[in-house]
Parts: structure tokens; sequence; C-alpha cells
């Protein structure tokens, strides 16, 4: 029943090959690190050199234009960008108070796990619903039910701006409506893991200092969980920038700029999902820039995530 | 952070099932799925008959890959898949990724065969190279594009070319304008406004309805082509399955569609107003005599866009398929050929039901000529 010497040597000495294997481990897993970093420098060299021939011809009058006329080579891409930030504006204006409020409710004890669990789930189903059968079901549900409702913001507020024009089933509002459903489940999960993450004792110092469940959660639990859900949130709107099909089906693609939302529009996606299958010379360099300005949008977005995060995150 | 869907977070999901399909364990713990419940039978023991055939390659699978147009896909999808019961050794697979594409990838020399709606321009063909030798096109349909519509209580709705140009272009606004009443007696149409819906892809149709746009109407300044800048303020879907969509959708709205997917969608669709004057129905036949008397050119690049014939439906074009004369692997070109003249002659049934226009007879030869100068000898 003796023990071996090398097991009682373990702790301080540890063989060859183990070691080895420990510096491959690294090497490889910074290898893919750099590996995903690469690809995406890849992916923004090869889509800027295609765009090229556009950004000579056009520069920043590209941002400032709407026309877009394959006939006459002439590409705006100002509809786009205007209707990529406006979509995802209502997404989050919707997405952010209800996934965040979801987020709460199933990280505190409200629900006994027993049915927290199939609720959880369901909410990270919604994630798994394919793009397509969103737009599917806007068209074919969603649509037609906001219909009415357009019609009597259009009736009762058209003197507002922002419900200036009589809805004709497809548009902006619609497909932010959509996408808040969509990035619903991102905001949610995410933020959920973050709060359950905050620490107990936190938690219970705050009870201990005399603090209500309210003001436990407002302003213990919620600050120290900010930096999740902010990247959460910036990873929900990432999603709704670059969303294509769903809002392609939704939107009703038209090239116009309004001020209502009850108008139809585009977005820079929904542009290049419905014109790169049949593009060629100008406009697929057209095209590219404009998925160059998607790039550079969410790039903006995300340093900007970064900067309220490491403002506003509580110093644990 | 973590985002996924971990197997202890459906942990409340799995002992019911698990004990008795261990299959399902492994497939929620995210490992490989289970090996195959039934084994495949050995190739050839099903159908010993069917084998006869003679193929090319001594029996063995032929896979030909080919891509383009997506308004000719239903029965590209159909012929290859009644070939492939005639000849079970031959399996043709087609992308309907869009003409622009398929003439891509076509000059890639990434498909065997490609497809389009529109004619090789020239500066396309010179990019082919030399040692492929020139590229052939062929016609394989006929398409004709349809105004669909839904109005309630218009089943036979008469469109001057006055009244659909007039449409096409947002001058003509609401259904009872009298540019299309006068068509129309003794059928009440609504004040409602028009919703004009339009491809917003780059698509064939659109380019084919364009081109009669121009010949037809002489207000029209957006010119033709797979994308336009539509006057009118109207709504824009992807695909003719998005067109037909939005049409069912909504009251009052006109949109143009390939007549097969019309057909499909069960939509109602308006008779129009020829070159002639006449009123024609959107049918097979009416559209095939948009074909007839033409003369061919030798690379077959015929163009209706706006048909003579007292009785030819009005909104008609062929549709191609593309084809290298020294093809690369002799066998699939030799097949492929094969497979053409079946389509132009056998398979003209499968195109009638689904809507499209079958080559007239004249057309057909023609093409199996031009099939035979294919050079498919092996080297």
């Amino acid at each position: 029943m003796a023990t071996s010497p090398s097991q009682t040597a373990m702790p301080t000495e540890r063989s060859q090959s183990s070691r080895v294997l420990d510096k491959a481990f690294v090497w490889l897993t910074g290898a893919f690190a750099i590996g995903v970093g690469f690809v995406l420098l890849a992916i923004a060299f090869r889509v800027g050199t295609d765009a090229l021939p556009a950004i000579q011809k056009f520069g920043l009058s590209f941002l400032t234009t709407s026309r877009w006329s394959v006939n006459d080579e002439v590409f705006g891409a100002l509809t786009q960008i205007y209707g990529t930030l406006v979509t995802s504006f209502i997404a989050l204006l919707i997405a952010v108070p209800i996934g965040i409020g979801v987020a709460l409710f199933l990280s505190e004890d409200y629900l006994p796990p027993r049915i927290k669990q199939p609720v959880v789930f369901l909410i990270e189903l919604l994630a798994a619903i394919p793009s397509v059968v969103y737009g599917l079901w806007g068209i074919f549900v969603l649509i037609p039910l906001l219909k009415p409702f357009g019609i009597w913001l259009n009736t009762n507020f058209g003197w507002i701006p922002l419900f200036s024009t009589a809805p004709s089933g497809p548009g902006i509002y619609v497909a932010g409506i959509i996408l808040s459903i969509m990035i619903l489940p991102i905001i949610a999960a995410i933020s959920r893991d973050s709060l359950v993450a905050v620490p107990a004792e936190i938690r219970q110092a705050a009870y201990g200092l005399g603090a209500t469940r309210w003001e436990t959660i407002f302003q213990v639990i919620l600050p120290a969980a900010f930096s999740g859900i902010v990247g959460g949130i910036m990873l929900a709107l990432g999603r709704a920038m670059g969303e294509t099909m769903a809002v392609t089906m939704v939107i009703g693609n038209s090239n116009s700029i309004s001020p209502s939302i009850l108008s139809q529009g585009s977005t820079v996606s929904s542009l290049l999902a419905n014109q790169f299958a049949e593009a060629g010379g100008l406009q697929v360099s057209s095209l590219m820039y404009a998925a160059l300005i998607l790039f550079g949008l969410t790039l903006v977005v995300n340093v900007l995530a970064e900067i309220i995060v490491r403002r506003f995150s509580l110093k644990l | 952070m973590a985002f996924s869907l971990s197997a202890t977070r459906w942990g409340f999901l799995i002992p019911a099932f698990a004990k008795q399909v261990p299959c399902l364990t492994a497939l929620a713990l995210g490992l490989a799925a289970c090996s195959p419940q039934t084994p495949t039978a050995p190739p050839g023991a099903n159908a010993p008959a069917e084998s006869a055939s003679p193929a090319a390659g001594g029996g063995a699978t032929l896979s030909i890959s080919g891509a383009g147009a997506t308004a000719p896909n239903p029965v590209y999808q159909r012929w290859f898949q009644e070939y492939n019961k005639l000849k079970p050794t031959v399996q043709i697979s087609y992308d309907s990724v869009g003409s622009g594409a398929g003439v891509k990838r076509f000059l890639d020399q990434t498909v065997d065969f490609g497809a389009t709606d529109a004619v090789l321009k020239p500066d396309e063909r010179s990019k082919l190279p030399a040692d492929r030798g020139s590229a052939i096109q062929v016609p394989t349909t006929g398409l004709f594009v349809v105004f669909a519509y839904n109005l309630d209580g218009v089943d036979n709705l008469k469109l001057s070319r006055e009244a659909f140009c007039g449409i096409a272009d947002g001058s003509i606004k609401t259904w009872n304008d009298p540019k299309i009443a006068k068509d129309n007696a003794g059928v009440t149409l609504p004040g409602d406004a028009i919703t004009f819906v339009h491809r917003s892809d780059g698509s064939g149709t659109t380019d084919i309805f364009t081109k009669h746009l121009v010949k037809a109407c002489p207000n029209w300044k957006a010119g033709s082509g797979k994308t336009v800048e539509w006057p009118a303020a109207g709504t824009g879907a992807k695909g003719n399955e998005g067109v037909a969509a939005s049409i069912q959708q909504t009251k009052g709205a006109i949109g143009y569609t390939e007549f097969s997917f019309a057909k499909q969608t069960q939509l109602k669709t308006a008779t129009l107003q020829n070159k002639a004057g006449a009123f024609i129905a959107p049918t097979p036949e009416a559209a095939a005599k948009a074909l007839e008397g033409e003369t061919v050119p030798a690379d077959f690049a015929l163009q209706v866009p706006d048909p003579a014939g007292k009785e030819a439906y009005p909104i008609v074009s062929l549709t191609w398929m593309l084809l290298y004369e020294q093809p690369k692997d002799a066998a699939k070109a030799k097949e492929m050929a094969e497979f053409l003249r079946w389509s132009v002659k056998d398979g003209k049934q499968y195109a009638t039901e689904l809507g499209y226009i079958p080559l007239p007879d004249e057309l057909a030869t023609k093409v199996s000529a031009t099939l035979d100068t294919i050079k498919v000898s092996a080297k």
C-alpha cells in the first residue's frame, strides 16, 4: 500500500511532457485568438479594396445623397444609413427596458426554479428562430396586426412629423418592432447572466445596511452588472444593424427618406441583400462602400459602448 | 457572459427522455449525431431494370452543376427531377442565385452551365478564356410577366397601355381613375389608392417588364434594367414570392410577377392591351404567339419587347442557358446537351404545366442543331 514517490513529488515538480503540453495549449489558443482578428481584418481589407472605385468616384457625397440609379451609375446611401439607424433605435427603445426587466425578474427569486427554468429556456429559444421565419411572420401576422394601429396613429397624431404618412403595410416601424423581438433574447439572456454573476456578498451587504429590495436592485445590483448589460445591448445593436432577411421582408424597400416612421424605407443590409446578386461594375463597388459604412457604424457603436462602460461602471 | 444554451441549463428537459433514448442525450450534449438507423441499400439493388439505360462514364453517377436565373427555377428543378427519373445516373443541380451571378460563375468556370434572363453582352463574351471556345447560348423556355392584383369584386380587370403605364409611373393614383374605368364598363371600381408593388432585388423579371414599358409608354423615363429607379412611391418586395405575398396582403395592390408565380398563388391577373390594340388575357398560348414569326439571330438573342402579333400577349421574353463550346469535362457536357435536347422536346409538357411557354418547334430544332457544335469528343 506504499504510495509511489512520484505521487508525493507531484505538487512541486511536473513532468516534461505536461509542461510542453501546457505551452502548446497556450500557443494554440493564442493562434485562434489572433486568427479571429485576422479574419476580421482580411474581410475589412477586401471590402475596402472592392469599394475603392466607388470611394474615388463619390467620396463623402455617398453619405449625403440618396439617389441610387443603376442606369446612370449614380449612387448614394443616405436613405439606407438613415433607415439602419432609425430601425435600430426603435428596436433598442423597445427591447432594452423589456429585456432588462425580464432579466431582473428572472435573476431575482420571484419564481420557483421549476417555473423559472422553462421561462428562461423559452426566451432563449427566441434567439434560435431563423430570421426568415421572423420575416414571414412579419408579412403574414405582424403587418396586418399593426396596420390598424398605424392608421390610428396617423389619423390622431398625424400632426407630429413622426406619424405624418399613411401606413401602407410594410414600413420602418414594422422593421423596428420585428428587430426588437429578435434582439430581446440577447439582451435578456446576457443581462440575466451578469445580474446572476453579481457576488452574493454585495447583496447581503446592502440588506445589512438597511436597504430595501428595490433600493438593492436599482442602486446596487444593476450598477454592479452595468458593464455586462451594456455589453449585451451592444451585441444586440450589432445584430439589429446587421439584420438582413427579416428587415428586407417588412420594410418596404423604398428609396426615400421621411421623418415618419410609418413610411417605407430601406437599410444598408436590406440594400445589400436586394441588389448584390444581380449587381455589376460600379454598383458592386458602391454596395461594398455601403457595407464598409455599416462596418464603420458598428465599430463606432462598440467604441462608444467601451467608453460608457469605463466611465459609468461600478468599481468593485 | 455565456449566451450558450448549455446542457446544464437545459438539464430539466433531459431526464424524462434520456433513459429510453440515449441518442437524444448525445444530441443534447452537442455530440455528433448517432449512427444511421437503417443501412442504405447497395446501389443498383433496388432497380435493376432501369440500370439498363447506357450512361456516359460507364454507369457511375454524373453530377452536373449550374447556377443562374431565379425566374425559370421552378421549371428547371422539375426538369432535372424528371430527367433523373429517366436517367438515374445523371444528377443535375442548380443554384438559383440570379442571372448576374449565374453569368459570373459561368465566366469564372466554377459551374458546368450558367443560366440567365438577359442575353450575354459582347464584353461578357470576351471574358471567357479562349481554351473554352466561345460561349454557347441556347433558349430553354419562354417567360411572361403579368399584372397581378388584389381588388375585391373585380375579377376581370382590363388595362389599356395608357392605364398600366400610368400605374407604373405613378400618375394614376386611384382605382376609379377614368383611364382605368374607360375599358372596364359595367365594373364598379373602388376609390381606393393603388399600391404598386415592384421587385426590390435586381431581377430579370424587372428587366423584361421595364423593356416593355420603354417601348409601350411614351412617358416612361426610368429606362430599363434589372434595377430601376421607380417613379411611383410603391412597395418594394424581394423575389417573385415576395411580390406575390405583398399583393395578397394588401387590398388595392397591383404588381408585376412571373406568370408561374401568379398561377401558384392564385392571384387575379389583368388582361393587357398589346401593340395592335387588342386586349389579351395572360395565357401561355397567347404568350407563345409573341414568339411566332420572329427571325431568330444566330446567338438566339431574340428580344420581343413589344410583339406586333394581333393575338400576342405583350410582355414576353426567352430565358437562356450558357454552355462552353470546348468544355473541360466532355462527359458532363455531352449529358448536358442530351438533357437540353430532351427538355425542348419531351420536357415541354412540364413547362406548360408550370405556366411557362414551351419553345416553338422551329426554335427547338435550331437549339438541337446548335448543341451539336459543342465539342464533346474525348481528347
